[in-house]
């Protein structure tokens, strides 16, 4: 890269490093009434991951009084509050987990100190022989998505890091065995993530080996899609599940059938060339 | 060093020409031309790491190795590698690579043991040890030379040590780690076959229906392997079967049909439950004109200690009343005293029986060496009766959750595969059967199953012994850089053998030192004791890797004594010396490694060493120049009142005289002089050598000035003469060349052919040699034995057993160590797959420090929660002998029963060596590694 192509974005993030610092300084100056209007500013960053049992992200940030206590409570600095210049909704907790991963603590100690549940406890709790207890394998802080061209198990070499670093191994990551037939003698052992179980803690992120990582967690609404509920699957019987939600507007439209019926059959387009 | 510029002028100048007129110019000139255009050229090497022996590409670029390939030509790997081997390019770039010579000096600059590292000159380094060495032998003799030796040397570097130890300075005290490592499967090979190393090869994988685990993590430890046999159960899932045994779940499990988690040390039993299965439930599946033509039956002491330090040695003195004893705490004499005397437990009793045992028994141990007889089948049967499924399941199951008939079916399951006529079986096992204080034993048991059922030494049938380290079997093993042995398995206690070296070495009859019992272990004991005064670390860490480690670092920093570490980077091993010497590091030198399938692999220098850093080869030639003939070759001391003859006349003889250098004639001899080093030969051209050339850097030598090279190619020397001693001998190996333009060859090479498998004469010329029909088992070693029963030896006069093999009764015994009320959890320890050994060269490359920082401590979930660990938390983990933090892991890759942790031992800041206990295979000498008993607590 010349020097002239990598000075565009320079000026890019210094100019908005400079934006995040005057709505700050304006926070500062008119105390916590601007808070939501300055969140509608800074939500460009739908990449952020939240702590675990974080509500959904426009609930969360409505819930959140940026009061820093699930950061203090986390034994492994894991969480950060968003400061000016991290292009993050200021002073919300998120963390990177190619820096510091989630551990996943059984106790949970970033939860229960949420004054507000932005952070909710029942979303990280599961009921063993009638009680209720923290179970932190149920949290969602996103999902881990392995990009398989730059993933080296993809390649054949025998890594799988991710998984061996997964504290649900064989559930969130598991591996599959594939021939490899390039060699004729040694097997692709590749990393899949399982999405129900993933809890997005970015403890493979964190041990992925190559240069950037090759497995990453996003947050869920932006690496998963979406199928519809008008085809369930014949060969998974639990898929009709998916019928609970399943809207009975079932009406559709395309371009092809804009027009009623009569005015398309008596229209003579298509039927005679000139 | 890419190609210097004359050569590149001189292939590109005929490509081009050849070019013009249409000339089809060789490949591989076509690729030296694309090559020397791009700026980097590739070259063969061997990857660094496992005992696999994977072959991979190196490019160099700007004198720095900057990128690897997985080599698409190594028949091992096929253009593959695992996570270690795909990091080979950034090991030796750390930025804190050790570049000068660094002494512990004092105030008035003069060495001071307890003074701080300062860089000094190679001349003031040789200095230092010169001194130092010449204490250490006035005082103790030649017993006070130690050196901690290596699986990691090169062919070349091994064997240039052990000529100066043992020819030279006539010590034997010269042990590589590969004794914690590989001593009890080689001691297993000896027993059985005669002969060091496994009759089978890796193509067993792809050729077997059944693969068997045994302590065995094969898809962190030998990735690539186990990438083999996960294609080989993909390629017909019903029919090949994997059974992974082992002490807790680990990732071996993922593919296996079957896991069975025994209770540690019961593997013995669980191998002689399958033996009489076949004897006395499947009779029909003995191959009998098998084992009838080829086979014997053997048996051995019992009560032969646990290798540990015993009573009346110098460090256990005095015995005191609160039950300590000389330099050991009451606790730890808790288990010493077992070396001594042990009460026969409810669980080893009934399997005791036989050899007249019941439980409450007072059992005493005495040192009974590698003695064995001949027995009957009938006695060999009577040996198995005890091992009956109720007995067996009722010992061995390890996972307290599993219900005893699961287990059972298990075993069952185990017994059946084995059994089943027509079905091919490899059984695999690395440090789980090796670091085991009856590692030799289980080493024979294996053999016992695949004998009797005629399931040995056959394509896609054997049990394998599976190697840890890269030169284990290249160097360690075949070099012999231990204290007992002399290259081509030959035996410093063998008269004969001596002087077969003695002659080829041109050193004076009654040179070498036929006491060679200074192993691992007891060279830290001697050291302690007080013996050994002087210690050299060469390619290894054994201040690090070695159980009760408290111990040996307090001998070596607090004793008279002076110790050199030479390494690439500081270890714990470095901090303990006293001197620590630069060592040039894998790709840095011109080398050789040979694999656990018998395959040797050379590679060439790539590029020179960082800052003024040597091999090892050269820091021993040079350590050489400083002693003469009469400095170590008068009469010398031993322990016991024996001595080691005046040999300086016969010297004079041979047109030595009194101030004639080790250097003069363990090195640069007339041989030697004979290997000229041609720039023009395609092997040498366009490659540094710093050894035998010198090299750019101008590196200011061990004399003062400027290293220039020794003027003749000492590592094709080194290998040639070291080769020859096995050519001949079922040994062979290929000539210097020929190995720089293959990709490896499994020894014996015979008329430039490889050996698939040892022993089978369809395809081992020295099988068919022998001309015993379809099998001969030719091994030398023990091939005459007494004759007697279970419990002794009844008929003194020896049989000839010649080409046969052994099979062994060997018992169930339990561990000096077990859990107890005081100490209630079992502890082992390993590797992981992102750490090689004590992690100093794979904790210098970020990603796989990353990956893995720190060495956690695997725990059952519930244990955890009864002792009331948190997930993450930090805890100690303590034994009779010290303690470490770790922190709480209760998920992951080794998932382990209730009752049992595993701690991975690469990390320094989690010393898990200081928890471990140094008993090892009294046969063998091998540390286990795999058993002890902790505490946990909160930290």
């Amino acid at each position: 890269m010349s020097n002239l192509d990598s000075k565009k974005p320079v000026i890019t993030q210094r100019r908005r490093f400079l934006s995040v610092m005057a709505q700050s300084v304006g926070l500062s100056a008119l105390g916590g009434m601007v808070w939501t209007g300055y969140i509608e500013e800074a939500k460009s960053a739908p990449l952020i991951l939240r702590p675990p049992g974080a509500k959904p992200e426009i609930d969360f940030l409505r819930m959140c009084i940026k009061c820093g206590q699930c950061a203090e409570a986390c034994p492994f600095d894991t969480l950060l509050m968003a400061k000016p210049g991290d292009k993050k909704p200021m002073g919300t907790p998120y963390f990177i987990p190619r820096d510091v991963p989630c551990y996943m603590c059984t106790d949970i100690p970033c939860v229960p100190v949420c004054p507000t549940g932005a952070l909710d406890e029942e979303s990280v709790s599961s009921v063993v022989e009638g009680e209720k207890v923290l179970d932190i394998n149920r949290s969602k802080m996103g999902l881990a998505v392995v990009d398989e061209e730059s993933c080296i198990a993809y390649w054949g070499i025998q890594c799988d890091a991710c998984h061996r670093a997964c504290p649900l191994m064989d559930e969130a990551i598991v591996l599959e065995y594939k021939r490899n037939d390039r060699t004729g003698k040694h097997a692709f052992l590749i990393p899949k993530v399982i999405s129900e179980a993933c809890t997005g803690c970015g403890l493979c992120e964190r041990a992925c080996v190559t240069e950037k990582a090759a497995i990453f967690v996003l947050p869920i609404e932006i690496a998963q899609g979406k199928v519809g509920g008008y085809y369930i699957k014949g060969w998974d019987s639990k898929d009709e599940k998916r019928l609970e939600d399943v809207s009975t507007d079932v009406a559709t439209q395309t371009k092809r059938s804009e027009l009623a019926p009569q005015d398309y059959l008596n229209s003579d387009e298509v039927l005679f060339d000139d | 060093m890419s190609l210097s510029r004359r050569d590149f002028l001189k292939t590109t100048a005929a490509a081009s020409a050849a070019a013009a007129v249409g000339i089809a110019v060789p490949q591989e000139a076509q690729a030296a031309v694309a090559q020397a255009e791009s700026g980097w050229k590739w070259d063969k090497g061997v990857c660094r790491f496992c005992g696999t022996g994977c072959g991979i590409m190196l490019a160099t670029k700007g004198g720095k190795i900057v990128a690897v390939k997985g080599d698409p030509a190594a028949p091992v790997n096929r253009g593959l590698n695992c996570i270690k081997g795909y990091f080979n390019a950034k090991i030796m770039y750390g930025a804190d690579r050790l570049k000068q010579p660094l002494l512990r000096i004092g105030k008035d600059g003069k060495f001071d043991k307890n003074g701080k590292f300062q860089p000094v000159s190679w001349k003031r380094a040789f200095d230092e040890m010169e001194v130092n060495i010449k204490k250490a032998l006035k005082a103790s003799g030649p017993e006070g030379v130690g050196v901690f030796a290596s699986g990691q040397y090169t062919v070349m570097e091994g064997y240039a040590a052990q000529k100066m130890m043992k020819g030279g300075f006539r010590s034997n005290a010269i042990d590589p780690n590969a004794r914690h490592c590989m001593a009890s499967a080689v001691v297993g090979f000896y027993q059985t076959f005669g002969i060091d190393e496994p009759s089978g090869c890796y193509d067993d994988i792809e050729l077997t229906d059944t693969v068997v685990t045994w302590g065995a993590n094969m898809a962190e430890m030998h990735p690539i392997l186990w990438s083999r046999v996960s294609d080989r159960k993909l390629s017909s899932p019903d029919k090949v079967k994997v059974v992974n045994i082992s002490t807790y779940r680990h990732r071996g499990s993922d593919l296996s049909d079957v896991e069975i988690i025994f209770s540690p040390s019961t593997d013995l039993a669980l191998w002689n439950y399958v033996a009489r299965e076949i004897v006395y439930n499947y009779p029909e599946s003995i191959d009998w004109d098998f084992v009838k033509k080829h086979i014997v039956f053997a048996a051995s002491p019992v009560n032969m200690g646990y290798g540990m330090r015993r009573a009346g040695e110098k460090s256990l003195l005095p015995v005191r009343a609160d039950g300590s004893a000389g330099k050991y705490s009451a606790k730890e004499m808790e288990i010493i005293n077992r070396e001594m005397q042990t009460t026969v437990s409810e669980k080893e009793a009934p399997a005791l029986a036989p050899y007249g045992y019941k439980a409450g028994d007072k059992m005493v141990h005495k040192p009974a060496g590698l003695k064995h007889w001949e027995i009957s089948f009938e006695e060999y049967k009577k040996f198995l009766a005890p091992y009956t499924l109720d007995y067996v399941a009722k010992i061995s199951k390890g996972n307290p959750d599993e219900s005893i008939d699961d287990f059972k079916k298990k075993l069952q399951y185990l017994a059946k595969l084995y059994v089943e006529k027509g079905r091919k079986v490899v059984s695999f096992w690395t440090m789980g059967m090796n670091q085991h204080t009856r590692g030799t034993w289980v080493n024979t048991l294996a053999y016992n199953v695949h004998f009797l059922l005629g399931k040995q030494a056959k394509p896609g049938n054997g049990a394998f012994s599976l190697t840890g380290q890269p030169s284990a079997c290249g160097t360690a093993r075949e070099v012999g850089t231990f204290c007992h042995r002399l290259p081509a398995d030959m035996m410093v206690k063998s008269k004969k053998h001596r002087t077969i070296v003695e002659n080829s070495w041109k050193v004076p009859a009654g040179t070498l030192n036929p006491v060679g019992n200074q192993h691992i272990m007891k060279i830290h004991r001697d050291i302690e004791d007080g013996v050994v005064k002087f210690a050299w670390v060469n390619v290894c860490n054994p201040y690090h890797d070695t159980a009760s480690a408290n111990h040996w670092i307090k001998a070596a920093r607090t004793m008279d004594n002076f110790i050199v570490c030479s390494d690439g980077y500081p270890g714990i091993s470095a901090k303990v010396a006293d001197l620590i010497l630069p060592s040039a590091m894998i790709y840095e030198k011109w080398g050789g490694y040979g694999n656990a399938e018998r395959r040797t692999q050379l590679w060439r220098q790539q590029v020179l060493p960082v800052g003024d850093a040597m091999s090892d080869t050269w820091q021993w030639i040079e350590l050489s120049k400083r002693f003469t003939v009469k400095d170590v070759w008068g009469e010398q001391p031993l322990r016991g009142n024996k001595k080691l003859p005046d040999v300086i006349s016969k010297a004079k003889a041979m047109g030595y005289n009194e101030d004639t250098t080790m250097f003069e004639i363990l090195f640069a001899n007339k041989r030697a002089k004979s290997y000229s080093k041609d720039m023009n030969d395609p092997i040498n051209a366009g490659y540094d050598d710093t050894e035998s050339i010198g090299d750019s850097r101008g590196v200011i030598g061990s004399d003062g000035k400027e290293w220039k090279g020794y003027g003749f190619h000492i590592h094709k020397y080194l290998f040639e003469e070291y080769a020859d001693f096995g050519r001949g001998h079922a040994h062979d190996l290929a000539d210097f060349d020929t190995y720089h333009r293959v990709r490896g060859l499994k020894w014996p090479v015979v008329d430039g052919k490889e050996t698939q498998w040892r022993f089978n004469a369809r395809y081992d010329p020295y099988a068919r040699k022998a001309n015993s029909g379809d099998f001969a088992f030719y091994g030398p070693l023990a091939k005459a034995l007494s004759q007697g029963d279970l419990m002794g030896i009844t008929d003194k006069a020896k049989k000839s057993l010649k080409n046969k093999a052994k099979i062994f009764a060997r018992p169930y015994m339990d561990p000096p160590e077990m859990p107890d009320s005081k100490y209630d959890t079992w502890m082992c320890t390993g590797r992981v797959l992102e750490h090689w050994h004590s992690g100093t060269m794979t904790m210098r490359v970020p990603e796989l420090y990353r990956a893995v920082p720190e060495a956690l401590c695997y725990i059952n979930p519930a244990d955890a929660k009864i002792k009331g660990f948190k997930q993450g938390e930090l805890i100690w983990v303590e034994s009779r002998r010290g303690k470490v933090r770790a922190r709480v892991e209760t998920r992951g890759r080794n998932r382990v029963p209730k009752g049992l942790i595993f701690v991975p031992w690469f990390d320094e800041k989690v010393f898990i060596n200081k928890v471990c206990l140094d008993a090892t295979c009294p046969m063998s000498k091998q540390t286990d590694y795999k058993k002890c008993a902790v505490k946990l607590y909160k930290a």
